[in-house]
């Protein structure tokens, strides 16, 4: 953080976070926003990359479009995951979205169009944006238009850690359900706390009953359950009864209930730290993992959620997302400038090779140079189902319910036919 | 509010005087009218941002908690009192109510009296009795939202300062999961309230203390009234308005509790910390459903008003007594 500009940015953000209004956060801008009288346009860009390295690339990057744009200034605001997704719900609330915001796609997308939020980016990108990977673009599809441009793809798997499965004589990484809580015992066995969990922030004990759910109902049961609003199938309750076979063994960290994701005592620190040996997370975890604890370099590992004995679904089907942008409806053709140029192959060579993200742009797919970022793009592209993250693809109050109920047989005070209960009784109320 | 600042409530001053033409009636008529105006201009912009920032709200959240409102537009979908039965049926609101009580009990079976104690015990002549005050009022000056990240560190299961201070005495047995046991949270969090507050209500001890007239003391003392019996005697009489007030504060604040429990816990785990305020914002800010949230509202200001009004009613009537505004309509 050498330069000066930053490091101001810096500041400017964690008072963001710390809960310093928008307007506030404006005054002490400096360089007052919209048209002023030089012709110059202030663009509002959040987004949550609030970790080195991404952080400092995306400001940079920022500075190179001024650079090349001198009549546009970003103002960029970065906000954390959670205190994102809060801020983004009032400001819906209000009427008023930044001019580019970070988003995941999905329900919650869909709920800021149908408010009238959000601009229909279909023409205005059509000409660069069809060179983009599919999959990619996928999230930010909704009723055949287009509502944000990605620039991260990915899935969650378990991250594990070669030297302590090493250790407690576990040498390939397990592929079926069976296998996988086999191993689970062998670590516990040999004193390794098996899994880190971050019990308070509820999004990543759902991904454990989303991919259970996946491997037992089919990649396309959870999207059809929500449109029927009806998740009370046998398979989502033996989804349930799979991660209560695996919450019984007590495989996460002393006090996970209470833990946090990204803090340095939370679920990546413990696996960074070494003192976890494996957790359920998406393509970002390394750098997480270095950024809250340690890192683990080479003795980092990946292997998709493995596949349920019977069930219907496959290994080969992913649970995740990317990290798109979209903008403000009525935003000013300056921020659709400034989407063509992070999508371009240039920049995102530049994200790929320094931030982790996996590529949206075919051309840079060389780019990787991790072998585990390798495996997730590879797995990823001969992906033979895909789901999006559950809160995100369904409207906030029955995602919220997902989390929370999923928590709650995880704590142990619910149990996997009240989970499925509770998750069709709120998808019902949702009308 | 404004009869208070006009002029006529003195005109009792005037009776002395002649009867007054008509133009002095005119002149007297017109100073009040300007004296009327100055005060309305004056009140005029404190008065629309009460109505705008604090009356509307209040009024438009009575009216969202009668429809099922996602928060966009105009609240459409009239379910009538649906909401509040909803209410009476969530494990989770029925458990905030509960929690809300042992709260407020706790605060005043522990922390007040504890606050008491240390506030007597600072009003003796001690050395450095000014340090002591100043260290203990000095969590209060913290916000909230310091205070949870500062302690949320401090009890890390294995890893944080308290399991590390009682493992290094030899007191692992006594470590714990602290927020991160269901059956712990409460406790812990309650031990960093009382951490964070009882500063505040020594501080008002105190000054209720030392209004206190030594004389009292020491006539107490000559009739050979023994420490004990000089304190429950003595002291606490004297030092009821004060009492009554520091209570009153702080089962307001146990209802509203938000910050604190938001940074720490979130209200986990698995909702065993979790406050009224804390369900609203789950529901309002991260399920979008605002009229429910606003059904929560609504029965957490209904009991911040029954309780005020009953406390002022029935508890501080004698302390109000002589103030500006007499709780007495009867004129006694």
């Amino acid at each position: 953080m050498g330069d000066p500009a930053l490091s101001r940015r810096g500041f400017l953000a964690a008072s963001a976070a710390a809960g310093l209004s928008v307007t506030a956060l404006s005054g002490c801008g400096g360089d007052s926003g919209g048209g002023s009288s030089d012709g110059t346009t202030t663009v509002e860009w959040w987004n949550i990359s609030t970790t080195e390295p991404a952080k400092g690339v995306w400001a940079a990057l920022a500075r190179k479009f001024e650079a090349q744009n001198p009549k546009v200034k970003i103002k960029i605001v970065q906000l954390e995951n959670d205190s994102f997704k809060s801020k983004m719900t009032a400001l819906t609330a209000s009427g008023k979205l930044p001019d580019i915001f970070h988003t995941w796609g999905g329900g919650v997308l869909k709920q800021q169009v149908d408010a009238g939020l959000v601009e229909d980016l279909t023409d205005r990108t059509k000409p660069w944006a069809d060179g983009l990977l599919p999959v990619a673009k996928d999230p930010y599809l909704l009723d055949e238009k287009v509502y944000g441009i990605p620039f991260d793809m990915g899935m969650i798997g378990f991250w594990y850690n070669k030297a302590l499965f090493k250790r407690a004589g576990v040498s390939e990484p397990p592929t079926t359900w069976t296998g996988f809580l086999d191993a689970v015992g062998k670590l516990k066995s040999a004193g390794i706390t098996p899994l880190a969990l971050a019990g308070k922030e509820k999004w990543p004990g759902m991904y454990y009953w989303a991919y259970l759910a996946m491997r037992t109902a089919g990649a396309d049961a959870l999207q059809k359950a929500y449109d029927d609003k009806d998740f009370t199938g046998a398979e989502f309750v033996q989804a349930g009864e799979h991660l209560k076979e695996l919450v019984d063994l007590q495989p996460f960290q002393k006090g996970f209930l209470g833990a946090a994701y990204s803090s340095p005592t939370g679920q990546a620190a413990a696996v960074g730290n070494g003192k976890a040996a494996m957790e359920l997370m998406g393509q970002w975890a390394p750098v997480v993992e270095a950024d809250a604890g340690k890192g683990l370099g080479d003795n980092l590992g990946f292997f998709p959620f493995p596949a349920v004995e019977g069930g219907k679904g496959s290994l080969t089907e992913v649970f995740g997302g990317g990290g798109g942008h979209a903008l403000r409806q009525g935003a000013p053709q300056a921020a659709v400038d400034f989407l063509k140029f992070f999508a371009s192959e240039a920049t995102d060579l530049e994200l790929v090779k320094k931030t982790g993200v996996l590529p949206v742009v075919p051309g840079a797919e060389s780019a990787i140079a991790d072998p585990n970022i390798k495996a997730v793009q590879a797995q990823l592209k001969a992906a033979t189902g895909f789901q999006l993250y559950l809160d995100q693809a369904y409207a906030p109050a029955v995602g919220q319910e997902v989390n929370d109920s999923v928590a709650a047989l995880i704590a142990g005070s619910k149990s996997p036919e009240q989970v499925t209960e509770s998750i069709t009784k709120t998808a019902k109320e949702e009308q | 509010m404004t009869s208070t600042f006009l002029p006529d409530k003195r005109t009792g001053t005037d009776v002395d005087l002649p009867p007054p033409s008509e133009d002095h009636a005119r002149g007297r008529a017109r100073r009040r009218a300007r004296n009327w105006l100055t005060a309305v201009g004056f009140q005029v912009p404190a008065l629309v941002l009460f109505i705008v920032l604090v009356l509307l709200p209040i009024l438009f959240a009575l009216y969202a908690a009668f429809f099922r409102w996602g928060g966009f537009g105009m609240p459409s979908d009239y379910v009538g009192v649906d909401n509040f039965t909803r209410l009476l049926d969530d494990p989770v609101f029925l458990g905030d109510l509960w929690r809300c009580l042992v709260l407020v009990l706790l605060s005043l079976a522990l922390q007040l009296p504890f606050a008491l104690a240390m506030a007597v015990l600072l009003n003796q002549k001690t050395r450095g009795r000014a340090v002591y005050r100043m260290l203990f009022f000095a969590p209060y000056v913290l916000s909230e939202a310091i205070t949870g990240v500062l302690f949320s560190m401090i009890f890390a299961p294995d890893d944080g300062l308290a399991d590390r201070v009682l493992g290094g005495v030899g007191l692992d047995g006594l470590g714990g999961e602290w927020f991160a046991d269901p059956s712990m949270v409460m406790a812990t969090l309650f031990l960093v309230m009382t951490w964070k507050y009882f500063g505040f209500h020594m501080m008002l001890y105190l000054a209720g203390l030392q209004s206190i007239p030594a004389e009292l003391n020491e006539a107490a003392l000559i009739d050979g009234a023994g420490p004990w019996q000089r304190f429950r005697n003595v002291t606490l009489p004297l030092l009821a308005p004060t009492l009554r007030i520091s209570v009153f504060l702080s089962v307001i604040g146990a209802i509203q509790l938000f910050d604190l429990v938001w940074v720490v816990t979130q209200g986990g785990p698995d909702h065993h910390s979790e406050t009224m305020a804390v369900t609203m914002f789950q529901y309002g800010f991260k399920r979008y459903q605002v009229g429910y949230a606003s059904a929560i509202s609504v029965v957490m200001f209904g009991i911040s008003l029954v309780f005020a009004l009953a406390y002022q009613r029935f508890v501080l009537r004698r302390d109000l007594e002589g103030a500006t505004t007499t709780m007495r309509g009867d004129g006694k």
